[in-house]
């Protein structure tokens, strides 16, 4: 049901911003849905699934919880190993395979030029643009999630540890986060490419480096990394929790410090990351010029 | 449908040290259609580009119906559709599902839509492709399905930025019989098509370096700027020698003769009317074989030439 006012123009009715963005979603996600990009995305989820699961079938190893005492929680263990640090990578994809060029291929696709003469506004097209790629997103972790639970329930029954479930809630918050910094980063730039490059490259390397530096040389926490705050989604399948800081000394004068974030302090982090990306991101999306 | 209007007050647009829109201040208002011609560059894509919210003016206003498109683009463009450029079109989608996703966002009643897209198709002839997905569409293809985008919603102002580009003769053919067909409303196209705008539109505006040269009818534009010179080409049966080729450049009121091919003359000629009756009839009394007569300049291509030329 769309909401329109009362206020005709044309014959036609004003449509709210909210229904316009939801035309805009749920036809950007009809998109992405049937584009080539999904499907790339689902077969990688889905071998991933199967090497995990030939590996816990097959080889059975104890890092998966088989062989663990029943009092030691060997599902959470099967979890952990299994689920663990596979979402950052899936979420990594997504935003990269969903995000990555959304803004940016407005401009170099000419798409822009078909829906922004509309009478709507870009916020519109942004925000739309990003629930419709948080969809697909999600989907695509669902499906890992999924397969995940069904594995724990085959091997360790269907008691589900409590703590899979967070670490999927933070898992999809942490896809939230880097989702909004996706679209800064293709709000920035006008060339699908470059912006995907600069994402990948961001993920995968910049906070890899960040991180590392801070913690192992400079010895400072990186509390200003999301990939840092993400380290939560492992660490929540952990019992105990993983301490805030673990210095390890290797010899009399080398010592090695790393962190790991809070709960509070990863989710906070996520939240600020998510609320300055998303409010650059529509900055620079509402003052971007269609120009060839 | 009256009361449409098009307004540009003091509208500029610079990028760095370059400015592509000066100053302009045009007003277009009734239901007509308005040819907006200019050599490439002289600022008619950025015009358009400011009255439909894809780029911001430097200083002035872009009005639509009275509504400041920078004040309320929702408003301002709620009556009016374009066809900036060449869009692109999500191309998984068809062409069935973008011009929904449009008739939803510009509010058509829902009970109207299907009825309003399968016209809008038909009238592009692109029903047979209405469900096929966009991206395996030829370019023209595309253009024919942005077309159709522009009347679905029954706009009273229409903007047109060349909207022939990328199609066949046919496609173009089609076009103009469809801005033709948009007789209630105000109607702004640009174009390098000269014959097309002489065609379709009742008004030009004329920019050059992006500075408004002229805005009126296109017969009050011809008479004030076009002179009175002509071209024709004349086709014959036979070669055309070198002696008739000098009696016809002695004839009065022709200024240069010269063959295109054996049999085709390129003939320019002034005095108007009148010398275009006279030259025709002499050289049928030539003898020398002449078998077609056709005027190859129009009015306003030579006033076009001629204001062009005045601001080089």
């Amino acid at each position: 049901m769309i909401a329109m006012s009362a206020n005709s123009q044309g014959g036609n009715a004003r449509v709210s911003s909210l229904s316009q963005m939801r035309i805009v979603t749920k036809y950007a996600f009809l998109n992405y849905f049937r584009a080539r990009r999904f499907y790339v995305m689902l077969v990688v989820v889905l071998l991933i699934s199967a090497l995990l699961t030939f590996v816990a079938a097959y080889y059975r190893p104890a890092t998966f919880g088989f062989g663990t005492p029943s009092s030691q929680n060997p599902a959470l263990t099967f979890y952990s190993a299994f689920w663990g640090s596979v979402p950052t990578l899936v979420v990594l994809l997504s935003v990269v395979f969903f995000g990555g060029d959304a803004i940016s291929s407005e401009f170099q696709n000419k798409t822009g030029y078909f829906l922004i003469p509309n009478p709507l506004r870009r916020s519109v097209v942004y925000i739309g643009k990003w629930l419709a790629a948080l969809g697909a997103s999600t989907l695509i972790l669902a499906v890992f999630a999924l397969i995940s639970l069904a594995n724990g329930t085959y091997f360790f029954g269907a008691s589900v540890p409590y703590q899979f479930v967070e670490s999927l809630a933070f898992a999809w918050v942490y896809l939230v986060s880097a989702l909004g910094l996706t679209f800064l980063f293709s709000s920035l730039f006008k060339t699908s490419i470059i912006s995907i490059l600069t994402t990948v490259m961001l993920f995968l390397i910049v906070f890899d480096i960040i991180d590392t530096v801070a913690s192992v040389v400079a010895g400072i926490e990186p509390w200003f990394s999301i990939t840092y705050a993400g380290g939560i989604i492992a660490n929540v399948l952990a019992v105990p929790f993983p301490l805030h800081s673990v210095t390890q000394a290797f010899g009399r004068r080398f010592t090695l410090t790393t962190f790991n974030a809070p709960i509070p302090e990863a989710l906070a982090i996520m939240a600020v990351y998510f609320v300055v990306s998303a409010a650059l991101g529509l900055w620079l999306f509402e003052r971007k010029e269609f120009t060839s | 449908m009256s009361g449409s209007s098009i307004e540009a007050v003091n509208l500029s647009k610079s990028f760095g040290s370059f400015a592509a829109v000066s100053n302009l201040s045009l007003k277009l208002e009734g239901t007509k259609c308005i040819g907006f011609l200019g050599p490439n560059g002289a600022g008619k894509t950025t015009t358009m580009k400011m009255f439909t919210g894809l780029i911001s003016p430097t200083q002035g206003k872009a009005l639509i119906n009275g509504v400041d498109i920078r004040e309320d683009k929702k408003k301002a463009l709620g009556s009016c559709a374009s066809l900036i450029e060449t869009p692109e079109i999500y191309p998984a989608l068809t062409a069935r599902e973008a011009l929904m996703m449009l008739s939803e966002l510009r509010g058509v009643p829902k009970e109207e839509r299907t009825k309003r897209i399968d016209e809008a198709l038909g009238k592009v002839k692109m029903q047979e492709w209405a469900d096929k997905k966009v991206g395996s569409y030829s370019k023209g293809m595309k253009q024919r399905v942005n077309v159709a985008s522009t009347i679905l919603s029954d706009p009273q102002v229409i903007i047109l930025d060349e909207p022939s580009t990328g199609l066949d003769p046919r496609g173009m053919s089609e076009v103009r019989d469809i801005v033709k067909s948009l007789g209630n409303r105000l109607v702004f196209m640009s174009s390098h098509l000269l014959s097309e705008v002489t065609e379709v539109c009742q008004e030009v505006a004329l920019i050059d370096h992006g500075k408004l040269l002229v805005y009126d009818t296109i017969e009050n534009v011809t008479s004030r700027f076009a002179g009175d010179g002509g071209a024709a080409e004349a086709g014959f049966s036979r070669d055309v020698d070198e002696a008739a080729l000098s009696r016809i450049l002695r004839l009065e009121g022709v200024d240069k003769a010269e063959k295109s091919d054996p049999r085709h003359l390129s003939i320019r000629f002034t005095g108007g009317l009148q010398a275009q009756e006279r030259l025709f009839a002499q050289l049928a009394d030539m003898n020398i074989g002449i078998v077609s007569f056709r005027e190859t300049s129009t009015g306003l291509e030579d006033a076009y030439l001629s204001l062009i030329k005045e601001t080089l």
